[in-house]
């Protein structure tokens, strides 16, 4: 079968509209919140600060930990329980392989940045869209970091890739469908997340890896232009 | 020699492009991608000749020898107090360098400097794995008394205290309160409770608009006025 | 840690009648309500005050009810103090902190009998709606267990259930009914702080910190208390209570205007 129409009527290459706010938790050294679609993301970045107890420490160089938690009424369906899960501990871990190619940890030996993906609303990508909101919030807390990380899923419905699954595509059940999240250095254009379940081919990976980097520029502007936002003086003030 | 892509206190975001060619060198909070050179932070571009820095627009204080910080107890050990830094790194006061008065060995410590006081202390030494080391033999260095205590981001420290403590004087004469601002970004500030909250609200707009041109300007026309309207 | 210093200037900032923020004693900070913030959510609601800012949402699940109630559902409030809005939170499993505020928040809810769990039935013995709210603070700058109170009820209020089809015996999510959660009463949380000689509401953390006790005052529309709280390790007298009450169920009459405002 074709999938020849998007069910929410977007081109195929056409990521969901975006919002990206930056410094949004006030208590936090940076936050941000990312939106694709239905799907937001809030990060909140603490630190560097000391780590405990000692035995965690590393002498070279610091340490980042990412937590990833969707929030007990953001998912479609049942409540997503509280507190850690397989799931939510595996997407902890990518999004922080993701996030630490672009990190400077020499900065800070012996001590820890820590960061919070929370997820209050879901529609597919949550992973994806923690990545983006978690490299705005690294950016703001000051991080030396040489590049931001754009991400995006890549989805292959029937024998079509597309751009930014959303939860009612990735449900189709009369086709085959494949999901591919990405993550992007867009300076470099470089991978630091890739991720797939469903059958693909070796061409079709390739293709969607390029689909991908292509998106990541456009979420990249959107990145850069909230960043620059928060220092936007009003002029009336 | 091109010219490079961004102009002085233009706000860059990491990975930003800040010039293209051999032309420019990168300096501080800056690296050499290829020809190109890009931003290695959030930060306010400067161009000094053919080098490109950025000052830091964020970021949690990093501990430095010679800087005069506020630090609070957190706690008591045989020879000394433990201070937190309000960075990633706690710091050791000792008792030669906390005073030239005689304590008996095994003296009760606390008596001096219990948890929670906070003091205004001087870093005469960082190692590279930031051991710190902290004095109070120096003009101001001291206990501090009762006063609010807040902290701002570090980066906006310098602008707070102005050329020469130009900014934060300004701000003690026209709040008359008793304010000490420490490189740390903690900054305590003592007077009239209507005081100290319109020396704060004077503080946190200087935070948010660091990077603003005109500042101290604006900011003394505003702190004339709140004065008039209090009279 | 300790914080002598902070709570001693805080208490003599309040001994001249003046807070940190420049307002009275008695004074809330501005507060803010908007429901239907989360969309997979049946209800939900954001609340802010001042600073603080969190999140309540509402998820009905179908399960099988109690043996001794058969014709009642189930109603569960919980609460997550997440480490990203509060450096002092720590991931894990919640803390006795986070317990306090959902029992309180609950309790104030079930005791003022504003829902009818019986209108939560489905099938008597076997089938009953589950309702499970969440509190979740996004930053926390004091005062969460007002502004949890305030958007449990919103939330509630914002519910709306979802069709369940009595053939499969499953709810279809993705298609709301237009019948809502019905609440009775209003019961809304307002926590009293006692700090030296003063009483206030509404503390900023540093308040909060300082404080010798606290009473958390539910009340509802007809100025009946449905739940209070005591905390704090220091004592209360009996004309404290008194008077601690008094504001506790005056200042829920303004925080309910804002609740009908939003509505």
């Amino acid at each position: 079968m074709t999938y020849s129409k998007r069910l929410d009527g977007r081109g195929f290459e056409d990521i969901r509209e975006m919002e990206a706010k930056v410094g949004v938790v006030k208590n936090a050294d940076g936050s941000a919140m990312f939106r694709m679609g239905k799907t937001i993301a809030y990060a909140a970045v603490y630190g560097p600060k000391d780590l405990y107890p000692k035995f965690l420490q590393d002498p070279e160089r610091g340490i980042l930990r990412v937590n990833y938690n969707m929030m007990p009424f953001s998912g479609m369906g049942d409540r997503v329980r509280p507190g850690p899960s397989r799931r939510s501990r595996e997407i902890g871990m990518v999004s922080k392989n993701a996030l630490l190619p672009v990190i400077n940890l020499t900065d800070f030996k012996n001590a820890v940045v820590d960061v919070f993906i929370e997820l209050p609303q879901t529609d597919a990508g949550t992973r994806c869209a923690g990545i983006c909101a978690a490299s705005l919030a690294l950016a703001d807390a000051g991080i030396t970091m040489r590049d931001l990380v754009a991400s995006v899923s890549i989805g292959k419905i029937g024998d079509k890739l597309v751009v930014d699954l959303t939860y009612d595509e990735e449900a189709i059940k009369d086709m085959d469908v494949a999901d591919i999240p990405v993550a992007v250095i867009p300076s470099t254009g470089e991978i630091s997340l890739l991720q797939m379940d469903g059958i693909i081919s070796k061409e079709e990976i390739t293709e969607a890896i390029e689909m991908a980097k292509r998106a990541c520029v456009k979420i990249n502007k959107v990145q850069v232009d909230a960043l620059k936002k928060k220092f936007e003086v009003k002029k009336n003030e | 020699m091109t010219e490079p892509k961004v102009k002085d206190n233009d706000v860059v975001v990491p990975g930003e492009e800040l010039a293209s060619g051999m032309g420019y060198l990168p300096g501080q909070g800056t690296y050499r991608d290829g020809d190109k050179i890009r931003a290695n932070r959030l930060g306010l571009v400067h161009i000094d000749g053919r080098a490109i820095k950025l000052v830091p627009l964020a970021g949690r204080y990093l501990p430095k020898s010679g800087d005069v910080i506020i630090g609070k107890v957190r706690d008591v050990t045989y020879s000394g107090w433990i201070i937190d830094t309000n960075s990633a790194y706690r710091a050791m006061l000792s008792l030669k360098d906390a005073t030239n008065a005689y304590i008996r060995k095994g003296a009760d410590l606390t008596k001096f400097y219990s948890f929670g006081d906070y003091v205004v202390v001087k870093i005469f030494n960082v190692t590279s794995q930031n051991l710190i080391d902290l004095s109070m033999k120096g003009p101001g260095l001291r206990k501090l008394e009762q006063g609010r205590v807040i902290t701002v981001d570090p980066s906006k420290v310098p602008r707070i205290i102005g050329k020469e403590g130009s900014m934060v004087s300004m701000i003690k004469t026209q709040t008359n309160c008793r304010i000490t601002v420490g490189q740390n970004g903690v900054i305590w500030i003592s007077g009239e409770p209507k005081n100290e909250i319109m020396a704060e609200g004077v503080i946190r707009k200087i935070e948010r608009e660091a990077h603003v041109p005109g500042l101290t300007d604006k900011i003394k026309k505003e702190l004339e006025k709140t004065n008039k309207g209090e009279q | 840690m300790s914080n002598n210093h902070i709570a001693s200037h805080v208490e003599k900032t309040l001994d001249k009648g003046m807070r940190y923020d420049n307002r009275k004693l008695l004074d809330f900070r501005k507060i803010t309500l908007e429901t239907g913030v989360s969309v997979n959510a049946e209800g939900s609601a954001r609340v802010t005050i001042g600073d603080t800012e969190v999140l309540a949402g509402v998820k009905l699940d179908l399960g099988t009810p109690y043996p001794d109630i058969p014709d009642q559902g189930v109603m569960m409030v919980g609460a997550e103090l997440l480490p990203m809005s509060n450096p002092k939170f720590e991931p894990g499993p919640p803390s006795i902190h986070a317990i306090e505020l959902a029992r309180v928040v609950d309790r104030g809810i079930r005791e003022s009998g504003t829902i009818d769990t019986k209108k939560l039935c489905v099938k008597e013995g076997e089938k009953v709606w589950m309702m499970l709210l969440d509190l979740i603070p996004i930053n926390d700058a004091g005062n969460l267990m007002d502004a949890f109170g305030l958007a449990a009820l919103a939330a509630l209020n914002d519910t709306t259930f979802p069709k369940f089809d009595s053939e499969t015996e499953k709810v279809d999510y993705k298609e709301k009914t237009d019948k809502k959660l019905e609440l009775s009463k209003l019961p809304i949380p307002v926590t009293v702080y006692k700090i030296g000689k003063n009483v206030i509401v509404d503390p900023l953390t540093d308040e909060e910190e300082a404080m010798d006790a606290r009473l958390t005052v539910s009340s509802t529309e007809d100025g009946k208390l449905c739940a209070l709280q005591k905390g704090g390790d220091i004592t209360l007298s009996v004309e404290d209570i008194k008077k601690m009450i008094e504001i506790g169920i005056d200042k829920g009459k303004e925080l309910r205007k804002v609740f009908e405002s939003a509505k």
